[in-house]
């Protein structure tokens, strides 16, 4: 049964794949949709027959085939279901499906072939990121873990003859090798060390170990690891290629760069919950990489215009949440912030798709504002998404992220507690601004009637339309939601269900109360602080705005130019490999070695030939001359007393 | 067996052959008519065939009467190959003069 979770969105692919440019849309949406659909109920099956099983007991194995045996080196293609897989497949499958009906609408205005093929491919993306969740054993796993990157390669440049899409499908694709690079080290090594590939084998053994009191081989093993997490899930210092990634289509945004596949990294340090406690200097630089990544986006995202980018650098930011999480040793929390995450995050950013299909591609919030009235489903969808990722009482963000701080606070760091404090000032402030700046106040000047197909078929050009029915649906569906899934978490009944997969050790007792009171204070006030900063400075008094721009010029301009990353990056790695190519290996190597071996022989052989071939007449009498003087010759040679 | 005429020793044949294959290699590297080269081609074999009839008799084996049936075979097939050729050649060029099929060179 396990096995029919991926199949059915592979299913899906192989036929919109092969038949799709054939069908029309509807039934192109049909399929991809049904397929993801089909799939969650097999999930949604699963995880009811997971959950009927004894708390300690709880996982379904499934033995597709053996896949590669050597010697006594066995790996099986195999599935497993455990609390941790189950969030997943879920999540995955849940908010795929509604992203892939949102689709419908929101590509509706593409091609048959090119609707087919956007629909083929998030099928695809499905089927390999289940395999990634679902897999028992690190090469299984591996195999999701290269396909989820290949498809998002896919959907980033899936408008691929803009030349800005291409390149960053392309950038996402390498930044990506790199961190894969390191992943697939890390798994060599564990496999060196542990003399298994399977999970649950290499928890039991890393469990009968003791903790590293010093850098060893599991600190390297989970640091590998950790620097394949970094990739997928975009973190310092691999994180660039997230915001660019933006290119692609906004579902595909929704599903893939923010509430599922990037969120692969974290599910992989949960899923070695056991290998990285026994590592603590992994830990440590886990968390701290963490909270980094989620200050230095939150404070980039704090000056974007675009609104998608904004979203990007606020999905960034929760990722750094997520590992701060994991590295303080919550697993449980940040799971359950991957959780709520995937629902505030995908409403996010299919409501800045609603307002992008509505303005006819406009993605400059400068050029929106005043959208609250034209767009009033996508408005009140989207402010319960920012209140959620804000962390406002009683709404999902609040549950998880203050999980994640209080756990944080607990576990006695501190400083890494402060910093998370600050960054969720940060995203409340930059998720309402975006609010205030998309749908409040009055349409910029620069905003002109817009001409698309859409105005084509409505002659008051002017008439903004409000999400068609697809689009709402899935739009009110996560709204609902962001408000109601923390309440899973309620008294720690989230991390309960998750602790068995952080198991044969437990590895932290969890706290059964939702942190302490006082620190639940604080982080409420952070955020009600970080709203009515953003209330202040781009609603009432949007001068005011500028003004701090202005003071602050200098540091203004780094955040735009996000901290320069990019351009150092480029000076540093980019430039280098690319003078190293073009003079040493390509002008150095190539032409001046490689080319001049080649050259030399030829010319050798040519200049030989020029004296050989005046040997070659053509005059039949002085071969026969040639051939006589030759017997003649050896004849002679041999009969010569 | 004596009489008048001389039994002819091996040594005989042998001159006579390399008579006929002198004449027939100064025929291939002096006429200027291509037909004439293909006759001159053929004394040449001729005078091996002599050759290995009068070893073989000499020796008492038949060998040499046995080589010489494959080498007159393989002299029919050229003449018909070799005057196919310089039919083609005719055709071409309107000459029979060797020197003038010099197209085969660098």
């Amino acid at each position: 049964m396990l096995l029919l979770i991926p199949l059915l969105p592979l299913v899906g692919f192989l036929l919109n794949a092969s038949f799709g440019r054939r069908v029309t849309k509807p039934v192109a949406g049909a399929i991809a949709c049904g397929a993801m659909v089909a799939s969650f109920l097999v999930s949604a099956a699963a995880v009811v027959q997971l959950v009927g099983l004894p708390a300690d007991a709880r996982a379904i194995s499934q033995q597709v085939f053996t896949w590669i045996t050597s010697g006594d080196f066995a790996v099986a293609f195999s599935l497993r279901v455990d609390p941790l897989s189950a969030v997943m497949i879920l999540v995955v499958t849940g908010i795929g499906s509604l992203i892939h009906i949102y689709s419908t609408a929101y590509m509706h205005e593409e091609r048959d072939s090119e609707y087919a093929r956007y629909f083929s491919y998030l099928n695809l993306f499905a089927a390999f990121m289940l395999v990634l969740v679902l897999g028992s054993n690190f090469l299984v796993m591996f195999v999701g873990w290269e396909g989820v990157g290949l498809c998002s390669y896919l959907l980033i440049g899936f408008w691929f003859e803009k030349k800005s899409a291409s390149d960053a499908g392309k950038k996402a694709f390498i930044v990506n090798r790199i961190g894969d690079f390191g992943f697939i080290l890390g798994v060599l090594l564990a496999f060196v060390q542990f003399g298994t590939l399977d999970f649950q084998q290499i928890a039991r053994a890393a469990s009968q170990l003791g903790p590293e009191a010093s850098f060893g081989t599991l600190s390297l093993i989970t640091l590998l690891l950790f620097v394949g997490a970094t990739g997928k899930s975009a973190q310092i210092p691999l994180y660039i290629w997230l915001p660019d990634a933006m290119e692609g289509p906004t579902p595909v945004s929704a599903l893939i760069h923010a509430a599922t596949m990037v969120t692969a990294g974290v599910y992989m340090i949960g899923r070695n919950a056991v290998l990285f406690s026994h590592a603590p200097q992994t830990l440590t630089i886990v968390a701290v990489i963490g909270v980094l990544t989620a200050l230095m986006a939150g404070t980039i995202g704090l000056v974007q215009n675009d609104i998608k980018r904004v979203l990007a650098y606020s999905t960034v930011s929760q990722l750094g949440y997520m590992f701060l999480a994991m590295g303080v040793g919550a697993y449980g929390a940040g799971i359950f912030h991957l959780y709520t995450h995937a629902f505030f995050k995908a409403l996010l950013f299919l409501g800045s798709g609603a307002v992008i299909h509505a303005l006819a591609g406009e993605q400059d919030l400068r050029h929106m504002g005043g959208l609250r009235k034209e767009l009033p489903i996508t408005y009140w969808t989207f402010l319960i998404g920012a209140l959620a990722i804000s962390g406002v009482p009683g709404l999902a963000g609040f549950f998880s992220k203050d999980e994640i701080l209080g756990r944080t606070f607990t576990s006695g760091h501190t400083i890494l507690w402060g910093v998370g404090l600050l960054t969720s000032l940060l995203t409340a402030t930059y998720m309402f601004r975006v609010v205030f700046l998309a749908f409040h106040g009055n349409r910029a000047e620069q905003a002109r009637p817009l001409h698309d197909a859409h105005d084509a078929h409505d002659p008051h050009g002017a008439h903004l339309h409000d999400a068609p029915p697809a689009m709402a649906f899935a739009l009110i569906v996560l709204a609902i939601g962001s408000v109601l899934a923390g309440y899973a978490g309620l008294g720690g009944r989230f991390e309960h269900f998750l602790e068995p997969s952080f198991a044969p050790q437990a590895v932290e007792a969890v706290a059964d109360t939702t942190g302490e009171l006082t620190l639940v204070f604080v982080s409420v006030l952070v955020a009600v602080g970080g709203i009515l900063f953003a209330t202040f400075f781009f609603w009432k008094d949007k001068a005011a705005a500028d003004r701090m721009a202005q003071r602050f010029s200098g540091l203004h301009r780094v955040l735009m130019n996000k901290y320069y990353v990019d351009e150092v990056y480029d000076a540093a790695i980019v430039q280098p490999i690319r003078i190293v190519s073009e003079y040493g290996l390509w002008k150095g190597l190539d032409v001046s070695v490689i080319d001049r071996i080649v050259n030399g022989v030829a010319e050798t052989v040519d200049g030989a030939s020029v004296l050989l071939r005046r040997l070659q007449t053509g005059s039949v009498r002085a071969y026969a001359a040639s051939l006589f003087l030759g017997v003649v010759l050896i004849l002679g040679y041999y009969l010569w007393p | 067996m004596s009489g008048l005429v001389p039994t002819p020793a091996l040594s005989h044949y042998l001159i006579l052959s390399a008579v006929l294959f002198t004449i027939g290699a100064a025929g291939v590297f002096v006429r200027r008519n291509i037909i004439t080269v293909l006759l001159s081609i053929e004394i040449m074999l001729n005078a091996v065939n002599l050759t290995f009839v009068a070893v073989g008799r000499y020796r008492g084996t038949v060998d040499g009467q046995i080589i010489t049936f494959f080498v007159m075979t393989v002299a029919a097939a050229e003449a018909a190959v070799g005057l196919a050729i310089v039919i083609g050649l005719f055709r071409h060029k309107e000459s029979l003069n060797p020197d003038s099929f010099t197209a085969l060179k660098w």
